[in-house]
Formats: structure tokens, sequence, C-alpha cells
């Protein structure tokens, strides 16, 4: 037991010396009192390795500190909710529509001039949110079994038997419960639900995130995987010399669709002028440039006139294949389209 | 035999005051589900009704009982093995065996999926363009049985320590061979010691979610976690935690019946067994210790170690998040000690319906997944106590609500073994029930004090889903940085936050599996 008493004792000497940071890290965030005039808290459900060079840029362009509290974007939207009027949350930096949707109630109405930086498509149609960069939907390759001519053109060619335990899906993912609702509002209810059902039929299988998808496409586990874009950046990343490849679907179909991640006020925000600044700051060029240039996963900019990354798409390209859909009703929408997963299987 | 005698006393008032007000505490997140749960109209109550409801339910006890039983198993054998016999080099198995205490459990998946996944290393090391499937059940079940038979393995090796081996010499001496001394002698007397480990791993099962999201097997902890990730909707998700609790209840139930089954003798001496012989049983036994210790922790390892080996170039030591891990996890496990001991007492000293009542009741928490813990602490805290919300004090308080009955185990089978007749002797010589208390017992019982400490430090070392949500801001762990890497798919980055977090932990369960239960004799 001698040995535990040291034991602690050495626990509690190592906190103490390396902790200077952590300490101070946690009186910033603890308490409610400012620091200094401009502070602003940014609840961010976008990865911290993604989006980390975006806040150090506003903390040297305007001298704000900014405190970042990352999670996931649905846990943080249900964050929000619990907290209510006293949330110390300043902006809500998210994923996905849906995140924003689920709180919109407690988001405040952005500028207009704000809001016009992004085409009407892109952004809440109460001007609750903003979208801040795109994501396209993509069918991912195994580039040793297959070329792209031989990747379906069509998400709905995908329940030809020949694709029998080939697909890989994400279906509790946020993004693919998108892009199903997007398919219900194209392609109609009926035409969904049996898409479903012949997709089923043909064993795909399930992963619980998009970079597993993208993972197990690389490992030959399947061949095709339905995805978002820059997932493929993201395991390229740790794998150079992964066989992969993006397909973007050349029709008008439910498979080219593209969603954003995006950001709001809320009502209830201590630092209102800091956080508009914020998002005002994430639609300016030389942040949208960020994506083009430097960002490892390359979402496609939503600012007229930035092209993408090399390789990707314009986002005039794909808009005028996506499915015509109100990315601001998806919040709404969401709740059938998980019975219909249900109904069909995909979630229990 | 101890606790009848031990439960005349009326329980003190010095006592019941801290212990109530703890269990109130932790009662907490349950109060917050019954109000999100009323709250949606008849919507949330639908979800009892879907027929996968009970599909479930169903999968997650097939889960609940599979990783019991096998952590059972593999737990009480390894420690009749390296604390009754001769196996060669018992001490490194016994500390080998336990260690893998200290890996996450979803990290333990990862690796898993590392090793014998698709494409993993075992089959490009076989070259072999198939291994059976890992995914679901199964796998699940490996990498759940992993993180929690060493609660068995500790507890039940500590009991041995401090049981009395005449039983079993005189059982010996009766002509018995050693199975049936085992069956008949020993394992009766462990069952306490069994069914406390088996409790944690059970409870640790139901609220998993890191493992079964990984392995994409349909528990209930899945489906609540999805009903907040896609739907934002917080009721029906509330109605399937108290399904969950149900289950905790249930498990809580069928471990105080196997509990009411012991026949207990006095603790008698301790002292060093005279080892069994293993005989020609020696080459089986060190076999089956290395097949236990090579899948369990070398595999893991392997898998750690190789992915570091590929992002060795891009690594940073994280060692102002050790710090803040640590930080954290000490005043946890201290807290957590200070909570547990007058609900210990009351429960083993002044054993009544309430006093029962009152330690049933601190396990409400254990069996929650931490994100409905801590969306509960997010609501109770930024509405009605903003002082403390995002402070490192409600981050400790969500650890405590999350383990408590860890620290409760250590200290309950301790004073188990302490004879109450001690601190009646202190009262009688006029001190009160409380400090008869902190000055005789708890001294008495001080290493399973450490011990219950010890589990908590573990567990909040590894803690994630409570992390996330309720830590201060920018107050990094080891546990979110390896979720900030692997969340992006960065597994030879998260590696090295991941060994640090195995190698501050190892020594602490060094410390665990070297300790025995005390006894009379040996401080008096």
């Amino acid at each position: 037991m001698k040995r535990l008493v040291v034991l602690l004792a050495a626990a509690v000497a190592l906190a103490g010396c390396g902790g200077d940071d952590g300490g101070s890290a946690a009186e910033n965030g603890g308490t409610t009192g400012a620091k200094q005039s401009g502070e602003l808290v940014v609840y961010s459900g976008r990865e911290e390795e993604l989006v980390e060079p975006l806040f150090e840029r506003f903390e040297d362009e305007t001298g704000i500190h900014v405190d970042v509290r990352y999670a996931d974007s649905a846990e943080l939207a249900a964050t929000i909710a619990e907290e209510g009027d006293n949330s110390p949350a300043d902006v809500f930096f998210a994923q996905d529509p849906g995140s924003l949707g689920a709180v919109d109630d407690q988001l405040t109405t952005l500028p207009q001039a704000v809001l016009d930086r992004v085409d009407e498509k892109f952004r809440d149609s109460g001007g609750r949110w903003v979208g801040t960069s795109g994501r396209a939907r993509v069918i991912v390759f195994n580039t040793d079994d297959l070329t792209a001519d031989e990747v379906p053109d069509s998400v709905f060619d995908l329940t030809d038997p020949k694709w029998k335990g080939k697909i890989g899906i994400a279906p509790t993912n946020a993004s693919f419960q998108a892009f199903v609702t997007a398919m219900r509002l194209d392609a109609g209810e009926e035409r969904t639900r049996q898409w479903l059902e012949d997709v089923m039929a043909n064993d795909p299988k399930f992963y619980e995130k998009n970079t597993p998808v993208v993972e197990a496409v690389a490992s030959g586990e399947i061949q095709v995987g339905l995805v978002n874009h820059y997932y493929l950046y993201l395991v390229e990343q740790e794998q150079p010399d992964a066989p992969i490849e993006n397909k973007y679907l050349p029709g008008h179909d439910p498979g080219a669709l593209v969603s954003v991640a995006g950001a709001g006020v809320l009502a209830s925000a201590k630092h209102p002028d800091a956080a508009e600044r914020f998002v005002e700051f994430l639609l300016a060029d030389e942040q949208q440039r960020f994506y083009t240039e430097e960002a490892e996963e390359a979402e496609i900019p939503l600012v007229d006139g930035i092209p993408p990354k090399e390789g990707v798409p314009t986002l005039d390209e794909l808009a005028s294949r996506g499915p015509a859909v109100d990315l601001s009703s998806f919040g709404g929408e969401l709740e059938r389209t998980l019975e219909l997963l249900n109904e069909t299987g995909y979630t229990s | 035999m101890i606790r009848r005698r031990a439960g005349r006393g009326r329980a003190p008032l010095s006592l019941l005051l801290p212990a109530c007000l703890t269990v109130a505490l932790l009662l907490l997140p349950l109060a917050y589900l019954v109000v999100r749960a009323s709250g949606g109209g008849g919507r949330g109550w639908r979800v009892l009704t879907r027929s996968n409801t009970l599909e479930l339910i169903w999968s997650t006890g097939l889960l609940v009982a599979g990783v019991t039983l096998v952590s059972v198993t593999i737990g009480v054998s390894v420690a009749w093995l390296t604390t009754r016999t001769d196996l060669p080099g018992r001490r490194f198995w016994a500390v080998a065996a336990a260690l893998p205490l200290v890996i996450p459990s979803y990290v333990a998946a990862f690796c898993l999926l590392g090793a014998f996944g698709p494409r993993g290393l075992l089959q490009q090391l076989l070259g072999v363009e198939r291994l059976p499937e890992i995914y679901g059940y199964w796998g699940a079940l490996a990498a759940l049985t992993l993180s929690t038979y060493p609660y068995v393995l500790l507890l039940v090796s500590a009991a041995l320590r401090g049981l009395d081996p005449a039983l079993e010499e005189a059982g010996r001496g009766l002509g018995r061979t050693p199975l049936e001394v085992f069956r008949r002698v020993t394992l009766p007397a462990l069952r306490p010691s069994i069914g406390a480990g088996a409790l944690l791993v059970a409870l640790y099962t139901l609220s998993d979610f890191g493992v079964v999201s990984l392995m994409r097997y349909d528990a209930l902890t899945r489906a609540i976690y999805l009903q907040y990730k896609s739907l934002f909707d917080r009721t029906p998700a509330a109605v399937l935690a108290l399904v969950l609790v149900v289950l905790t209840a249930l498990v809580l139930w069928l471990e105080s019946r196997w509990r009411r089954r012991v026949s207990r003798s006095g603790p008698g001496t301790a002292r060093q067994a005279r080892p069994q012989r293993l005989g020609r049983w020696r080459w089986p036994a060190l076999a089956y210790c290395s097949a236990v210790v090579g899948a369990f922790l070398a595999v893991p390892a392997t898998v750690l170690v190789y992915w570091l080996a590929r992002g060795l170039d891009r690594a940073e030591m994280p060692w102002r998040e050790a710090a803040n891990s640590m930080t954290a996890s000490s005043l946890a496990a201290l807290a957590a000690v200070v909570a547990a001991l007058p609900i210990a007492l009351l429960a083993t000293r002044y054993r009544t319906r309430l006093t029962a009542l009152l330690e049933r009741l601190s396990f409400a928490g254990n069996a929650l997944p931490g994100i409905v813990i801590a969306l509960s602490l997010v609501f109770f805290a930024a509405n009605y106590a903003s002082r403390l919300y995002q402070t490192l004090a409600l981050l400790v308080f969500a650890y405590v609500v999350r383990f408590l009955p860890q620290a409760l185990a250590g200290i309950e089978s301790a004073l188990a073994s302490v004879n109450p007749r001690v601190e009646e002797a202190a009262r009688a010589l006029g001190r009160g029930p409380a400090a008869a208390a902190l000055t005789v017992t708890v001294p008495l019982i001080r290493s399973g004090i450490f011990a219950g400490a010890a589990l908590v430090f573990l567990s909040a070392m590894k803690e994630l889903p409570a992390t996330l949500l309720l830590r201060p801001i920018g107050f990094e762990t080891l546990a979110t940085e390896i979720w900030k890497l692997t969340s992006v798919g960065s597994y030879s980055r998260a590696a090295v936050p991941a060994l640090v977090l195995i190698v501050v932990s190892a020594p602490f369960v060094y410390f665990l599996s070297s300790r025995h239960e005390p006894t009379e004799v040996e401080h008096g």
C-alpha cells in the first residue's frame, strides 16, 4: 500500500507540473466572467483536426479569444437544447443542416449581408443559420476492383444483383439520412422505399460512420460506398497509396446531393457581436479559400467565384445535377426518413 | 453470519445523512429521464411497443450474459492459478492478466478490428483472402470481455489471498481431488467476490456504447445514441434509457440472490497457502495463461505499437492531456471513496431494508450510457447550478455518478472480512458510530479503500462520452485526444495518447493485483 501512496503522490505531482495550461483553460471555460473584452464561445461539431486553423486565424485577425467545445454535432445540439437560455455558447458550428435545424428555435436571425454570401439553397429559409462549406454525395470505389465506368451512374443502379455484398453504407449517419431524405423529396416516397428494399436485398454492409466505409473500400472489404466526397482525402492522409477514388454522379440523381456544414448564432449569446463577426469571417473569401488550398479534406467553398480543390467539381456543376430540395426542411423531414429506414430494416 | 450479527444496531444519523445525500445526488440522472420520458406525451411510450424494442432487450441480454459468463470463467480460473498453485511465473501472470483493465473498451475494439478485421494485421500476415467475420456478437463479446474480466480477476484474487487456506487443506487432507476441493470449498467461499465482479462486468456491458457501435452489434445503448444522433428527440431516448435502468435492477436482483446463498465462515487467518502442485497440468495451465494474456494484452499492444510505428514522425507527446486526465481521475477517485464509505458501512454494518435500498440505488447511474449521464447533468447544472456548469467539479461529479459502485465493491469486500466486534469494542469505549468508523474501521479496511479508489481512477481515465460534454472548455484529456484523432481516422496518431494512457494507468493495476483482503490478525 505504501506503493500506492507513492503512486498517487507521483500522479498528483505530475498533474501539478503539467497542469498549468489545463488549469488556466479550465478557468476560462469554467467561469462566466470574461477575461478579455472580446471573448467568444463556439460549440463545434466539426472536428478539431479539420477546423482548428480557422479559429486560430480568427484569433490572430481580430484579437478575440475563442473558446471551442468540440463534440459530435448531434450531441452538441442536444446539449444546447438542454441548456436552454443558459447556454454558454455564442455560436453553433455544425456538421449538418439537421443539427442546426434541431435547435433553430434557439438561434437568432443572421444579417442579410451575411446570408447573401451564399446561394439560397445553402442556408436556412428563415435566415437562422448559413452554410459555410459544401459536401457532395459520391460513390467511392476501389480502383483495384473497378474502373470509373464500371461504377454506376446513378444510385438507382445499385439495386442490380451484381453489387450483392459489395456496397457499404452508414445508415445511422446523418449524411446518409440526409441523402435518403433528398431521395424521398425528389423521387417520391414509393420509389425510395423500393430502392431501400432492393438495396437491402443486395446485402449491403453497414458501418457507423463515413470514414470506416471509405476504409473498407480501400481495404477491398467492399467495392463501393455511399459517402460524402471529402472522407477520401482523410483516409488518404493515413494510407497514401489506398486504391480509392470518388465518382461524382453525372446525371440528375439524389446521389448527387450537395449538403452543407453551417453555423448559427444563439439568441442567448453573451457575445453577440463577436459571434456575428465569426460567422461573417467564415464566409469571407480568404476563409472560403482555405477549403481549396489548405484544408486536408477539400470541402467545397460556397461563396461565388472561389473554385474548389482540383479534382472536385464546382458548385455550379454539382448543383445542376443534384436533387431540387430545401436543406432547411431536412430537420422536419427527418422523422419520416427515420421511420422509413426503420421499417426497411436499416436502423434497428 | 457477520452481517446478521452486525445488523443489530440502529443506523446512526451521522452515517445516514451523508449516505442519503449522496444517493439523492446519484439519482439525478434518473429524475432527468423520468422528466424527459413523460414530457413527450404518448410519443415516448410508443417506442416501447415497437417490435424491435423487445429484440433490442433480447440482444442486450444475450451480450450481458455472454460477457459475464466468459469474464467470470477467465477471471476465476486465472485468479486461482496465480494465487493457489505452483504455476511458474505466477506473479508475472497475475499482473499481466490484469493489465487489460487499462485499455479503454473502444480502443480494445479498434485494436481487435485492426488485428482480426478485414485486411487487418492477421490477414496480411497469413496472406489469406478472407477471415471469419469479427463484427457482431462475437466481436463485441471479445472486446467487452477484454476490458471487463480483470474486475473479476482482481476481486477474486484479493479474496483468495485473504482466505484462510486451512479449509482447503482440510479438504485435501480428507482425500478430495483438487477439483473437488475447488468446487466444494473454495468456490462457495468466493461467492461474494465473484458476485461483486460479475456485477461490475454486467453493468459495464449494459452501459457501453463504444464497442457495440464499432462492432455493429444492436444493443440498447446503440439505439439510445441513434435517437439522439438522428432524431434529436430526447423522449424516445429517455424511454429506452429507462429500459436500461429496469435491466440494471434485474441484474442487481440476480446478484443479491446469488449472494444470499453464501455460507460465510469467519475470515480465519490469512497466511500463505501451500500451493497446489499442478504436476503434469503445469503446461496446459501455462498455455492457458499465455493464451489469455496473448489475446487480451499482447494483441492490442501489438496493434497499437504497429500504428505508432507508422505515425511516429507526426507524433506529439500528450503531456498536458495526461496531466488533465490524472487530475480529474484522482479527484474522482477521492470523491468516490468518500461518498461510498457511509453507504458501504451502512449496508454491511447496519443492514436494514432502508440501508440495503440505499446501497442498491447508488447503482442507478452505473448502467446508463455516458451520454445520458452527461445530458442530465447538463440539464440540471446549466439551469439550476450555473456556477458549477462546465467546471472540473461537475466533471468529477459525473465520474462519481458513473463509477461509485466500483468504490463500493472495493470497500464492501474489505468490510466483509473485518470482524465488527473490533468496532463494537470502540463503541463500548465511548466512541460515536462515525468516530468509531473513522478511527477503527477505516484504517482496517484501508487496502479495500485504496482498491476502490484505484478502480474508479482507472475507469475515469478511460471515460469519454461524459467527458466530452461536461469538461471545462479547452480541458483535453487522453480519452478526448484519442476520440479527436480516431474520429478523423488518424489511428497512427491516436496510438500515442492510447499508449500513454496505458502506461500511466499500469502501475495502479500492479498495485491492485498484489493486494489482499485484510484480516484482524494481520493488523492485530
